[in-house]
């Protein structure tokens, strides 16, 4: 996973709440083994002229601004992986689901959570390019007003700004797990 | 320190390694369920690093999510005929096979939907850790266990090392109290909650059920109730075992023996929440004050009395398009409105019990004209003691179709779908947009409720048509 510190983007507009994950990939599309080329699908059954991804400005736009609950539903890392895949590394939204957040950090994809004001401007700046800063844990749009601080935990922090692995972080802990293995397994 | 909730007796049980400022825990997982779609990706992980599973004895899995549910053929094996969900099926049953792993294939008397397989066997314990690629994982909660669903990369995580990092989750509790009225089930008890709370009510929340109704609730109703709670935002909902957890486990065939079950049980009756306990939130509900509930939108905390009007959007632009998409009007109740499928199933609602009440309403009754029905029982289990009962007889004389086990039109992944326009009574758990086909339209109830809509081909009120 490569480091982030800093995203600078301009950002595609869906003004939905609960855009859950059937419609960021419909199943349809998880027969696969693998996980490369999921960008082609996403949002694949809402796609058309008039659908935000479709315009002209979203080209090349790697924020996705949404509204309340993005990525409920399912637990399928279809999701991020089809949105990394699309170009998209930071999802801004009024609520993130939990499974969808858990998967988007191992992804590459930062969640920033954001209070209605903020989106208010987010959604009266269409064009514009967004500016989201890890270190500072902040989240701006350039020569739009002052910045808005948003909340990550500091390990997931970490994890996006280092590009860590989570696996090897448990992979490094195998000797506590067989100690607590042989701990429970030996108890009546 | 002393934990005082159901939820943080077992999350302290398999804490491996404490959780700090900087680090989430190592969280030890008891019990690790896998299925052919999630997981080819995760044991690819394995394949690259070189890593082996490290406990394949804790890890169970089996195919359910693009398997098709079309009847056996009399003789020889079951054709797979979707060439990409048989890659995924060839592929789970290579993984097993190399990493020795234990694995109910097609054609297995144990086959089935992977929340409904694992706890009639007797793996689904209470006090266990239990974690599967997949978002329903809170099923087995009924048993008070903690489970919940993860992402692909998580499920390689507990393949390599039976752990996870994580945060520990706030606590919440859901008191339902009261009798649930005629035609009322779990099913709308849960519905009800989910209105109530919202989709993203229970974020970041463990919520445990407890209440009156929720005691006087069958395992397989509690099973449904603790199903559901994902689509409240919440990952993980718990009951405390108690006699009727016993009662199930002392028939299951991998459930402890002997000496083993006298400790087991000794154990499992401390998991109950401390009376001085507190939650970060509580919120409760009125059982005896229910209707059937149906959900109109396209999320399932749009779920209203089944008489009730469907409110209208007032402004809500997810709520109005969700109204255009599902073609119904605000003001009006569902009811009469027309219906093209009625399914049957899901990790929700296709256990015995469940197709027992459909029966009720299907027994001496038809299939509407131009309706379809499908029955698809959650587990070959389920559908073998249907037939010893003579539900086929019921469903299939009422002109409806009684199919081999698997998630179906829940997640219309295996051909089992709606065409777009067509409107579907559903016993499953998610309404989404395109969920069960694109295009496709989803009232969710319950099997009471499915049934009466299969036989009038309209929404209706079960009360009119059951004692």
């Amino acid at each position: 996973m490569e480091p982030i510190r800093t995203i600078r983007s301009r950002f595609v507009l869906l003004p939905i709440d609960d855009a859950d994950t059937d419609q960021i990939i419909p199943a349809r599309f998880l027969k696969t083994t693998s996980r490369a080329g999921l960008g082609a699908h996403l949002f694949a059954d809402r796609r058309g002229p008039d659908f935000p991804l479709d315009r002209p400005e979203a080209r090349g736009a790697h924020v996705l601004v949404a509204g309340r609950n993005f990525g409920c539903g399912s637990s399928r890392e279809h999701a991020p992986w089809a949105l990394f895949d699309a170009g998209f590394r930071a999802i801004i939204a009024l609520g993130i689901a939990d499974i969808f957040r858990a998967n988007a950090i191992k992804n590459g994809i930062v969640p920033v959570v954001v209070d209605e004001p903020f989106h208010a401007r987010l959604t009266a700046s269409p064009g514009a390019e967004v500016v989201i800063d890890l270190d500072k844990l902040a989240v701006f749009i350039e020569d739009g007003g002052p910045s808005a601080a948003f909340s990550l935990d500091p390990f997931s922090r970490h994890c996006l700004m280092a590009g860590v692995d989570e696996l090897g972080l448990l992979l490094a802990q195998v000797d506590s797990i067989a100690a607590y293995e042989k701990q429970v397994e030996a108890s009546p | 320190m002393s934990e005082s909730t159901l939820f943080g007796k077992v999350w302290s049980g398999h804490v491996v390694a404490p959780e700090s400022e900087s680090t989430p825990a190592v969280l030890y997982v008891d019990l690790h369920l896998v299925h052919e779609v999630t997981s080819p990706q995760a044991f690819e992980v394995l394949r690259e690093r070189g890593l082996r599973v490290r406990r394949p004895d804790r890890t169970v899995a089996t195919m359910d999510h693009s398997t098709p549910t079309t009847p056996r053929p009399a003789r020889g094996p079951r054709v797979v005929a979707d060439q990409d969900a048989k890659a995924q099926i060839d592929r789970l049953e290579r993984n097993c096979r190399e990493q020795g792993i234990r694995l109910y294939a097609l054609g297995d008397d144990h086959q089935g939907i992977v929340h409904v397989i694992a706890p009639e066997l007797g793996l689904t314990r209470p006090g266990m850790t239990i974690t599967c690629g997949d978002s329903h994982t809170s099923t087995h909660g009924a048993f008070g266990a903690l489970a919940f669903g993860i992402g692909t990369s998580e499920v390689g995580h507990v393949l390599a090392t039976q752990c996870l990092l994580q945060r520990r989750p706030r606590t919440m509790r859901a008191t339902i109290d009261g009798k649930p009225p005629r035609g009322v089930t779990a099913k709308d008890v849960v519905l009800a909650l989910i209105a109530k709370i919202g989709t993203a009510g229970g974020a970041r929340h463990v919520i445990e059920y407890a209440g009156s109704t929720i005691r006087a609730m069958s395992m397989e109703e509690r099973m449904t109730v603790c199903n559901m709670t994902i689509e409240g935002g919440a990952r993980a909902g718990m009951v405390a075992p108690d006699d009727t957890t016993f009662e199930w486990l002392a028939k299951c065939p991998e459930a402890p023996q002997g000496p083993s079950w006298e400790r087991s049980l000794s154990r499992w009756r401390d998991l109950r929440t401390d009376d001085d306990a507190s939650f970060d939130r509580e919120v409760s509900l009125d059982a005896s004050q229910l209707s059937p509930m149906i959900t109109f939108g396209t999320d399932p905390s749009t779920a209203i009395p089944i008489g009730s009007p469907v409110p209208e959007a007032n402004g809500d632009t997810t709520r109005a398009r969700a109204l255009a998409y599902m073609g119904v009007e605000a003001g009006k109740p569902l009811l009469g409105h027309r219906v093209d499928v009625v399914f049957v199933g899901s990790c929700t609602n296709a256990r015995l019990s469940d197709l027992r009440q459909a029966a009720t309403v299907m027994r001496g009754r038809h299939v509407a004209p131009g309706v379809r029905m499908l029955v698809v029982a959650g587990s070959q289990q389920v559908k073998h003691r249907a037939e010893a009962e003579g539900l086929d007889r019921v469903f299939l004389e009422a002109g409806a179709e009684w199919r081999e086990p698997g998630c179906s039109m829940c997640i219309a992944m295996n051909g089992d779908r709606l065409d777009a326009g067509q409107y579907a009574v559903s016993t499953s758990n998610r309404n989404f947009e395109g969920r069960q086909g694109p295009g496709g339209r989803t009232f969710l109830a319950s099997p009471l409720t499915a049934a009466a809509a299969a036989v009038t081909g309209r929404v209706t009120d079960v009360r009119e048509l059951i004692d």
